[in-house]
């Protein structure tokens, strides 16, 4: 019980410690944050009262009245109560309600494509793993070439080739504009089409380093005793793979999956932008394009949020496949 | 930004003792002590060190023989031709030319950011591993909070509050390098922890050496590749964010570099144009110089983790057998000699 327990209490301090980054970051950078939105907002024709001004400057800073410590809790407090302030770009949305609108277009994205490249690497690293020194193992220094291609060039290279030069997918969007955002096949259908080819992007970049990851640790299981003892029992080489070599080898590769989701995730932010997808990342750029703070602090701290639930749940669940780790703390 | 990672687990302080082992196996001399921190030479390290030497001469010679990259000409997007291999812009400027000066800067930054982070890492993860207790833990905690905060929403975040006339080369090197030192700083406490406990560093300590000398001397060596793996690891993520950030508009004002290339790639309309001349070379370098360094990792790995290092043997000396398994079915069809007595005579060549 203590490994979880302590798992949860790490990411307890893992979430505080983005919750005070996020607080610290406009006041330590130069640049007054607070006069440029209040600008923006008249400008969008937003009334400033001095309860606006107050709640900007709880955000990011520059409120002379309060000492830095009571700006600090009532910057907690009104995160606790959802308040994030109101977004410029989308003006009058809240922060909270732009990003529930873009949600779940990287969820299902970043999602689907992390699992998929998951579970395909990790299988294509076993087998490889499994018999080493034949051709095709000797090809796998090749898949650092995958795993060293910037998301976006590969994005742009996928897009001028399958788009353009052959469009079999349309070249931008998340869906076809003329239809409504719904739960009807037609919409879906859409959605699919427009998302492939941001999916094949995640899923050709980040499948190397699974691949590469299996398929070392399937080297080091395979010099162990207890593979020597299954194959002395006479246990046929398909059981001795599934069910002794892969099993240990892949428990690195799901501990590893807590790093490697923090990498796709940046991949992923900057893949939308070439696809002008409407997820996240790209709400994220164009929140800074547009100097819109409040919806800047916003989506980095529910980017990191959702890191950190990944994460937590990865490490739950490896403490219940693996019971030495339990067993250790 | 990537997903290269360090793989393998296992300490350098036990690739000695399996060393030997492969050596006593295979009956040849166990190889001097230095011979251990350098990779050998295989086809795959030979292309890695290749193409890493070309892309660093294309940036440090390249742009003293191109001409200004910010000529501007009225033939916009031309392809390649006999005049400028490798085309123009949108306004006419030499991509070739280009190409090469943001060559440099990328590898400036690349280089920068990387001696940076292997020494924010070793701090963190070397001296906190030595000093142990408190200390230890308190420096694990905060590698560990670093690594799990997403870096790149991190830095677009941190780039976005500063005003594009204050973000120079140095503001993004310090802020690429403060969000990425983490994954290496976990990996060289695991090997410090593996390697503080041994006979020799208890010796030099128990002799009344200072803590500092004890690192230096005694733990430092045994964790070279690890560190140059790191270093390597640091500068192929450092490249590939800064490529990131320009890319997005948010890299430093005053640079250019294989990134700042691909923003005005796309915000030229390169693609819809079809100007693959374009926005095709500064991906490739990124990929091609990122692939040279993984290779080189490859190699490092393998003094890292021997297990690695016996496959790579244990596959020479099959094809060997093979080899000469061949050679000598041969010579015997040839002779009419029965196969059977060149066995002994077999046996022992595969021996050796």
């Amino acid at each position: 019980m203590s490994y979880f327990l302590r798992k949860i209490g790490f990411y307890a301090v893992a979430l505080w410690a983005a919750l005070t980054l996020n607080f610290a970051i406009p006041r330590m950078l130069p640049g007054n944050p607070v006069d440029i939105l209040l600008a923006k907002l008249q400008q969008r024709g937003g009334q400033i009262t001095p309860e606006t001004r107050k709640a900007y400057a709880l955000l990011l800073g520059g409120d002379d009245t309060q000492p830095l410590w009571r700006q600090y809790f009532d910057y907690l407090g009104n995160l606790f109560q959802g308040d994030l302030g109101v977004s410029v770009s989308y003006y009058p949305a809240p922060v909270s309600e732009v990003i529930g609108q873009s949600l779940p277009w990287t969820v299902i994205l970043v999602g689907l494509a992390t699992v998929i490249a998951a579970v395909l690497g990790v299988a294509l690293g076993a087998f490889v793993g499994w018999k080493p020194g034949t051709w095709l193992d000797s090809l796998i220094p090749a898949t650092t070439l995958l795993a060293a291609v910037p998301y976006f060039w590969l994005a742009l290279l996928l897009t001028y080739l399958l788009a353009r030069v052959l469009g079999w997918f349309p070249l931008q969007g998340g869906y076809d504009v003329v239809l409504t955002p719904g739960w009807n096949a037609e919409f879906i259908g859409s959605a699919i089409q427009y998302g492939f080819l941001p999916a094949l992007t995640i899923v050709l970049a980040s499948i190397g380093g699974w691949l590469l990851g299996m398929r070392n640790m399937m080297v080091s299981t395979l010099s162990e005793d207890y593979i020597l003892t299954a194959e002395a029992k006479g246990l046929s080489p398909r059981k001795i793979l599934r069910s002794y070599a892969s099993r240990n080898a892949v428990l690195p590769s799901v501990a590893g999956f807590a790093i490697s989701l923090g990498f796709v995730v940046s991949g992923s932010v900057i893949t939308e932008q070439v696809f002008s997808y409407p997820g996240i990342g790209g709400r994220l750029l164009g929140a800074v394009s547009n100097n819109d703070y409040a919806l800047m602090q916003g989506l980095f701290l529910f980017i990191t949020l959702a890191v950190l639930g990944a994460n937590l749940v990865v490490d739950l669940l490896y403490g219940l496949i693996d019971p030495r780790t339990r067993a250790r703390s | 930004m990537t997903n290269l990672k360090p793989t393998s687990e296992p300490s350098v302080a036990d690739s000695a003792e399996l060393l030997a082992e492969t050596s006593v196996e295979t009956g040849r001399k166990p190889r001097a002590g230095w011979r251990m921190l350098v990779p050998t030479m295989t086809p795959w390290l030979a292309i890695g060190l290749g193409l890493i030497a070309a892309i660093t001469l294309f940036g440090l010679i390249g742009p003293l023989f191109v001409g200004d990259p910010r000529t501007i000409r009225d033939m916009g997007l031309t392809p390649p031709s006999g005049e400028f291999w490798l085309g123009t812009t949108q306004t006419g400027q030499d991509v070739l030319a280009q190409l090469a000066y943001a060559t440099r800067g990328s590898l400036q930054i690349g280089v920068i950011v990387g001696l940076l982070a292997t020494a924010l890492s070793a701090f963190f993860g070397i001296y906190g591993a030595y000093r142990g207790r408190v200390v230890d833990e308190g420096f694990s905690l905060f590698t560990n909070v670093f690594l799990v905060i997403p870096g790149l929403p991190l830095v677009i975040v941190i780039s976005g509050f500063v005003p594009a006339e204050s973000r120079g080369l140095w503001t993004i090197a310090i802020v690429l390098a403060v969000t990425s030192w983490a994954g290496s700083a976990r990996v060289l406490r695991a090997q410090t922890l593996s390697v503080r406990n041994r006979d020799y560093v208890a010796a030099s300590q128990v002799s009344g050496e200072r803590p500092w000398r004890v690192i230096v001397v005694e733990i430092l060596p045994n964790l070279l590749p690890v560190i140059a793996s790191q270093f390597v690891f640091a500068v192929i993520s450092a490249i590939l964010g800064e490529a990131g950030l320009s890319f997005i508009g948010l890299g430093a004002s005053n640079s250019s570099t294989l990134g700042t290339m691909l923003f005005y790639a796309q915000n030229g309309f390169a693609l819809s144009l079809g100007a693959w001349w374009w926005f095709v070379p500064p991906g490739l370098i990124i990929a091609l110089f990122g692939m040279g360094l993984s290779l080189v990792n490859f190699s490092i790995d393998e003094i890292i983790n021997p297990k690695l290092k016996n496959l790579r043997l244990h596959r020479k000396r099959a094809r060997r057998a093979a080899r000469l398994e061949r050679e000598l079915a041969q010579a015997s069809r040839r002779n009419g000699v029965p196969s059977q007595q060149a066995k002994p005579n077999q046996d022992k060549e595969i021996a050796r």
